[in-house]
């Protein structure tokens, strides 16, 4: 079977990308011990876990404000842009595909280009998670970490109540992308092809 | 003893028919039931300065008056002891001025001489409170210079945990009791030779010191909370302090036996929420888990898992 590989995943990307994915995993083992903190059962000490998901969400935020201008900047921009083009019946084709085709090792309907990295639905909840998911879960998390900046009251309601209601709820969306994402890089034509692409920069297309 | 009969047979007249309120034995609706006598010694004593006619030139003196006996009038009128007479517990010698030196070596009277074994105020536990105190640091280390006016000023002293205030009402209360000396040099070298520690540097390991500070009490954390009473008073040592944050941080929290104590008991749990009391006023990351979400979130995970599994078995199986 010939094998082609194309560049797609730029150095600054991949880095981006790897800090980000350390982050995430760091903020959602501390956030869920936070969460669920027991003290019969603690799955990581309070404090630290406090320190390391402030830490690791400064971090965070950083990396957001560097990946915007960068990805503005570059011809990535485009991926999310293009798309998201006629995004509703493409996301039921790749709906359709995942259910009945892929489990078949059939061609996706979106194959991987240099001009088209997402298909429909991996540019749809990329885009949910950088531009509504990641914006949210900062700036809420950068409110809590300085809550005399948080409204005291809001119908009635803590405001710091409402503002960790809204982090942990988008905290556990992220969570759930992440799950799903990173079973979906299982499904390259090796289970390991789509993790060594966001290392080494190529994506291996099996014809 | 004089006096002492006085206070009793006064406080039977007042509080006489408020045996049927549970939590209020003093009336803070009705005018203060000696606020004219009173104001002949509030006229100095709640003043910054104080005149009098000097009898030996005839002038009229102003004089500022010591920091140390200025009471502000709305404050004892807001307080429990509202309806005593200055002198239901001061000499009525002090009505003379210039005051004779010696009243200042009197006994004063101290809670206890009126509170203590008195089913009047059994649902106080002034007794308890008291067997606590002679247990905690302040009594084990200054026992001769500490006494319940070192921490609790009768002349505004007013009950937070029973009444209609919010909850940083009651936290900036009582720590204010413990700030007057803790935070104040002056005050903290009356008991202690050294240097007074600063309270941000000796609480430094807390994530965020302000926000801690206005929302919880320092009892919280420096006691060890009684199930009989509202608010602890064996303060510990500060090695035995709660220093592990899921004490608080979990949905057992230790703050629904203190600072929510009185609330939680009128309402346990509201729209899912653990310790939705404490909803009110803060939020507790772990403590205030909702059972709904918590359902929510492992049923969405689960149907994320499943469909993985079933797509799984689908390329399996091709």
């Amino acid at each position: 079977m010939a094998e082609e590989k194309i560049y797609l995943y730029p150095i600054w990307l991949r880095v981006w990308h790897g800090v980000n994915a350390i982050l995430i995993m760091l903020l959602i083992a501390t956030g869920i011990s936070m969460q669920y903190a027991n003290p019969d059962y603690p799955l990581i000490r309070f404090d630290w876990a406090v320190s390391i998901h402030n830490i690791s969400g400064i971090i965070m935020a950083i990396n957001y404000v560097i990946f915007l201008p960068s990805n503005l900047a570059t011809k990535n921009r485009r991926y999310y842009i293009d798309g998201l083009k006629n995004i509703v019946p493409r996301m039921m084709r790749m709906i359709k595909y995942y259910l009945t085709e892929q489990p078949k090792k059939l061609p996706s309907p979106f194959p991987v280009t240099k001009e088209n990295k997402f298909n429909p639905l991996q540019a749809m909840t990329y885009s949910v998670v950088m531009v509504f998911f990641l914006p949210v879960v900062i700036t809420t998390g950068l409110a809590l970490l300085f809550p005399e900046t948080i409204v005291k009251e809001v119908f009635g309601y803590s405001g710091i109540f409402l503002t960790a209601l809204l982090h942990s709820a988008i905290g556990f969306l992220i969570s759930i992308f992440l799950i799903i994402h990173i079973y979906v890089c299982t499904t390259g034509k090796k289970i390991t092809d789509n993790f060594k692409g966001i290392i080494t920069g190529y994506h291996h297309i099996h014809k | 003893m004089k006096s002492k009969t006085i206070v009793a047979v006064f406080m039977l007249m007042v509080f006489w028919g408020q045996q049927g309120l549970s939590d209020r034995i003093v009336d803070m609706e009705s005018e203060p039931a000696n606020l004219e006598s009173n104001k002949h010694c509030f006229s100095c004593h709640g003043e910054r300065f104080y005149t009098f006619e000097n009898e030996f030139s005839g002038s009229i003196e102003r004089k500022a008056m010591n920091p140390n006996f200025i009471y502000n009038p709305d404050e004892f009128y807001q307080g429990v002891h509202r309806h005593f007479s200055c002198t239901d517990c001061h000499s009525p010698d002090y009505e003379t001025f210039p005051h004779n030196a010696e009243l200042r070596l009197d006994m004063m009277f101290s809670c206890m001489d009126c509170h203590g074994g008195d089913d009047t105020y059994a649902q106080y536990n002034f007794d308890l409170i008291q067997d606590e105190f002679y247990k905690s640091v302040h009594a084990d280390r200054h026992f001769e210079t500490f006494d319940c006016w070192s921490c609790h000023d009768p002349h505004s002293y007013r009950l937070m945990t029973r009444d209609n205030f919010r909850t940083a009402e009651i936290v900036s209360y009582h720590n204010q009791t413990c700030t007057e000396c803790h935070q104040n040099p002056d005050k903290y070298q009356l008991v202690m030779d050294g240097e007074m520690p600063l309270l941000e540097d000796i609480h430094s390991f807390l994530p965020n010191y302000n926000l801690h500070f206005n929302a919880v009490r320092c009892i919280e954390c420096h006691t060890s909370p009684q199930d009989t009473m509202w608010v602890a008073h064996n303060i510990l040592p500060k090695e035995m302090a709660v220093k592990n944050c899921v004490e608080c941080h979990s949905t057992n929290t230790l703050l629904m036996s203190s600072l929510y104590r009185y609330q939680a008991v009128e309402n346990r749990s509201e729209r899912g929420f653990f310790n939705a009391i404490i909803l009110n006023d803060a939020y507790v990351i772990g403590a205030n888990r909702n059972q709904f979400l918590n359902i929510a979130s492992l049923v969405i995970l689960g149907m994320v898992l499943l469909a993985m599994i079933g797509h799984i078995i689908l390329r399996i199986i091709k």
